[in-house]
């Protein structure tokens, strides 16, 4: 079995709540960087709509929206959509941005589980097909943070994250569930489990955190996710990442994305809140293992594609604009005359981040963070 | 050296039950895949009509939340009691790896549902689609498991229409490749394969026309829905003019034949059986006997079970929570619940238990089922939840009858139990506390 399994994906129908890993990392000076990664491939082209693209409305009969009519104008050429209208404060407060047209460089097969691996390693190959071991680009980027406490990261949830994956010693927290046995039961269990490796240091990471709160219903994922993430931050991590589900629309995409778009605007309104006066040196990146197709489906959805969204947010972040180089949508120009093109490599994106909030080299971000990465001009996000 | 019986009880069963013997050997494995049918009696908690006319009843009553409520709450229960006789059949029968055979299937052809009222579909999914195929062809079950409409909907070949076709045309309506995609990916080839996302788009052009009768919930096909022409998978063309139902099983013959199927499917049986990261050589042998017999299962079992990795010491892999649920039965011994309330009761806390511990019935994280390794599952959260549920069920078994826990321990372990969990259980302070150890022992939760 490969690494895959552990990723949860939520798919069109199996969109089940999913409690997703928080995981933090501390680090010195006072910057912080949140990363979301958006599972199941959000449509970036239905988030941040590029309605003045003539042949925009032509691709998506009935999920293109105008000014007004299911969107509101950014810049005269893209418009936000209006299941995620509650974001527009952070718009008009210049916290919020956008890169369009960018993807990893995974290409061929349109698998959620390799995209999802590629988005999450940092990998350069195009197969999404991994060498064992390689762990996740975030903590790879730790250990090149000078006085980065990788050991001090934590992992929320039910399921295993491969961003944060590697040498790092990641212990996790459970939200939902408490030790049953009293304190005697305690002294049994660590006998119980002294030769059982596995067991015994799931047992110490079990114990760590036995009393949390209880498990939040599945609408109030995002502001869960959020309101961990910002009190870790407050405190001494300096990094966090956690996933949101449920954007692989094939079917009624207009009325499918309201759950997901909602859990994204609560956990962004929810960080800008919650981290208070430190919400001016935070940055957040949100990201997606691909982008969907420019035409819409038979059902009113969209399927697999390339070209996707990255959304860019936080105090720290200079927003405001809708970055990118848009590659049209006319004959020709779409990627496998199906996807929008990717113009850009999302992990630049993430690159910058790094050295522009962690003083990370640009030789060890395109080495040894991304490897094969080229990292070109600064596209200046930060404020 | 665990005893021969004890692997096979144990590494291809459901553990040990008081009052049966442990299979011999593979041997006796294989007569088990080889039983028919009605070995292990279908599942007749409801009739299907009467479940499809309370689904139906729910769907009516919209606008009238009174009604609805009253009506959701039915349909759970019916779902509960169902839970509850699926989950006694499997831990109760003689035939354990039978149902682990299903099992495997039922995973690897992972379906799910969101909506109480949808549960009709994916009720007899297992009974119908997947256990008559157990010991049979592959290429059989994979026919029977892309007409389900537990998979029609799941993967949403529902909404896919050939956008030539009549109907196409007619309402502007066009395909839908999520069915066609996970059947290369996940079913068959598995993701290593050379396949393109060209074979992926003619083979959903190929799929259009498959439907169900929502009334019925049997499968049809809808001529008027399939894409015209003939499409090209692999470098081989398919259907034509008219377009047929078997046209989509020549392909499926041949993905079934297909090496790479072979090979994903050898691993996939060798990691589920045996151990998280198998023997190079189990897996080879596996695949060997795939390709010989054309994707024949019982051939496949039987190079499975005659390998000497299968009979390796056990111990490397975790119980998935449904198994440990599954060998807590078992090992109790527990009489199957009578029909009605005592049943829906026993399906609900069966049902609880496996959410607490991420595991809950249909529903999969995605259309790949169910993690694997053992580092998934046993992590703090993973093992706080299993220690909250032995507790549970070791309160339950503590009140009911006058066992002594360490003779529980030797009933559910037998020669798996070890000097240390004996001495941690005799230390239990209470009788409760005596049984929940057994089943958060590493033995018990290990195979």
């Amino acid at each position: 079995m490969d690494r895959r399994t552990f990723l949860g994906t939520a798919c069109s129908a199996a969109a089940w709540p999913l409690i997703t890993p928080v995981v933090v990392a501390a680090a010195p000076g006072d910057r912080r960087l949140v990363v979301i990664v958006l599972r199941g491939a959000l449509d970036g082209m239905g988030m941040v709509q590029p309605y003045g693209d003539r042949d925009f409305a032509g691709l998506r009969p009935t999920l293109a929206a105008r000014p007004g009519a299911g969107l509101t104008d950014l810049d005269g050429f893209y418009g936000l959509a209006d299941q995620f209208a509650g974001l527009m404060p952070l718009w008009r407060a210049g916290e919020l941005g956008f890169a369009t047209a960018v993807s990893t460089p995974y290409r061929g097969k349109r698998s959620h589980f390799d995209g999802q691996d590629l988005l999450e390693t940092g990998s350069g190959g195009p197969t999404g097909q991994l060498s064992a071991g390689r762990g996740g680009w975030l903590n790879r980027a730790l250990a090149l943070i000078p006085g980065a406490r990788a050991e001090t990261a934590l992992a929320v949830g039910q399921q295993r994250m491969l961003i944060l994956d590697g040498e790092a010693d990641v212990s996790a927290w459970s939200p939902r569930t408490k030790l049953a046995l009293g304190d005697n039961g305690r002294g049994l269990l660590n006998k119980l489990y002294s030769n059982d490796r596995l067991f015994a240091e799931a047992l110490t990471g079990a114990e760590m955190f036995a009393d949390g709160e209880g498990r939040k219903a599945k609408r109030e994922t995002g502001k869960t996710l959020a309101r961990f993430a910002a009190g870790r931050l407050k405190d001494q991590a300096r990094i966090a990442a956690f996933s949101l589900g449920g954007w692989d629309t094939h079917r009624g995409q207009a009325k499918r994305i309201n759950g997901p778009a909602r859990m994204l605007t609560d956990a962004l309104i929810t960080l800008r809140d919650q981290l208070g006066p430190v919400w001016r040196n935070t940055a957040v990146i949100a990201v997606t293992e691909f982008g969907r197709t420019a035409r819409e489906n038979g059902s009113r959805g969209t399927d697999h594609g390339t070209g996707g969204v990255a959304i860019l947010s936080g105090g720290a972040m200079r927003g405001g604009q809708v970055q990118g180089r848009w590659p049209g949508l006319g004959e020709g120009d779409l990627y496998e005359d199906r996807d929008l093109m990717a113009t850009d490599d999302v992990r630049r994106w993430a690159a910058w981040l790094l050295a522009g909030q962690f003083g990370v080299g640009r030789s060890n971000l395109e080495g040894t963070v991304f490897p094969g990465l080229e990292m070109g001009r600064d596209p200046g996000m930060l404020g | 050296m665990a005893r021969q019986s004890t692997i096979a009880a144990v590494r291809f069963g459901y553990g040990f039950h008081p009052k049966q013997p442990a299979p011999q050997d593979g041997g006796a494995l294989l007569d088990q895949a080889r039983l028919a049918l009605r070995a292990d009696p279908p599942m007749m908690v409801d009739d299907k009509a009467v479940r499809r006319a309370k689904a139906q009843a729910f769907r009516d009553a919209r606008g009238d939340q009174e009604r609805r409520k009253a009506l959701r709450r039915e349909l759970r229960l019916g779902a509960f009691r169902d839970i509850a006789a699926r989950y006694e059949r499997r831990a109760l029968s003689p035939h354990g790896f039978r149902g682990r055979l299903a099992a495997f299937w039922l995973d690897h052809f992972t379906v799910g549902f969101k909506n109480i009222s949808q549960f009709h579909y994916y009720a007899g999914y297992e009974d119908e689609t997947l256990r008559p195929y157990l010991g049979g062809h592959f290429a059989d079950m994979l026919k029977a498991v892309v007409r389900a409409p537990a998979m029609l909907r799941y993967l949403d070949q529902v909404a896919s229409i050939g956008p030539n076709s009549p109907i196409g045309r007619k309402r502007g309506r066009g395909l839908n490749e999520n069915l066609a995609r996970e059947v290369l990916e996940l079913h068959t080839l598995g993701v290593g394969a050379g396949y393109s996302q060209t074979d992926v788009r003619e083979f959903a052009e190929l799929l259009t026309g498959f439907a169900f009768r929502p009334a019925k919930g049997t499968f049809r096909f809808v001529p008027r829905r399939a894409e015209p022409g003939t499409e090209t998978v692999l470098g081989r063309r398919y259907g034509g003019d008219p377009a047929r139902a078997s046209d989509v099983d020549e392909l499926l013959e041949d993905l079934t034949r297909h090496p790479a199927t072979a090979r994903h499917l050898a691993t996939k049986l060798a990691a589920h059986f045996v151990a998280d990261e198998p023997d190079p050589d189990l897996v080879w042998h596996i695949e060997a006997a795939w390709t010989r017999g054309g994707g024949a299962l019982m051939p496949v079992y039987e190079a499975l079970l005659e390998h000497p990795a299968a009979w390796a010491a056990t111990g490397g892999k975790v119980k998935r929570p449904q198994d440990l649920v599954l060998s807590t039965l078992r090992a109790s011994g527990v009489r199957p619940a009578n029909a009605g309330k005592a049943q829906m009761k026993r399906g609900r806390l069966l049902f609880r238990s496996l959410r607490t511990m991420n595991q809950p019935p249909f529903q999969a994280p995605g259309p790949d089922g169910w993690a694997e390794e053992a580092e998934a599952w046993i992590t703090p959260q993973g093992l706080a939840a299993r220690l909250e549920y032995a507790s549970a069920a070791g309160k339950q078994l503590g009140r009911s009858g006058d066992l002594d826990p360490r003779d529980f321990a030797k009933i559910a372990l037998r020669d798996l139990l070890t000097e240390n969990t004996k001495w941690v259980v005799n230390a239990a302070p209470e009788r409760w506390e005596g049984f929940a150890l057994v089943l958060a022992s590493p033995e018990f939760n290990r195979r």
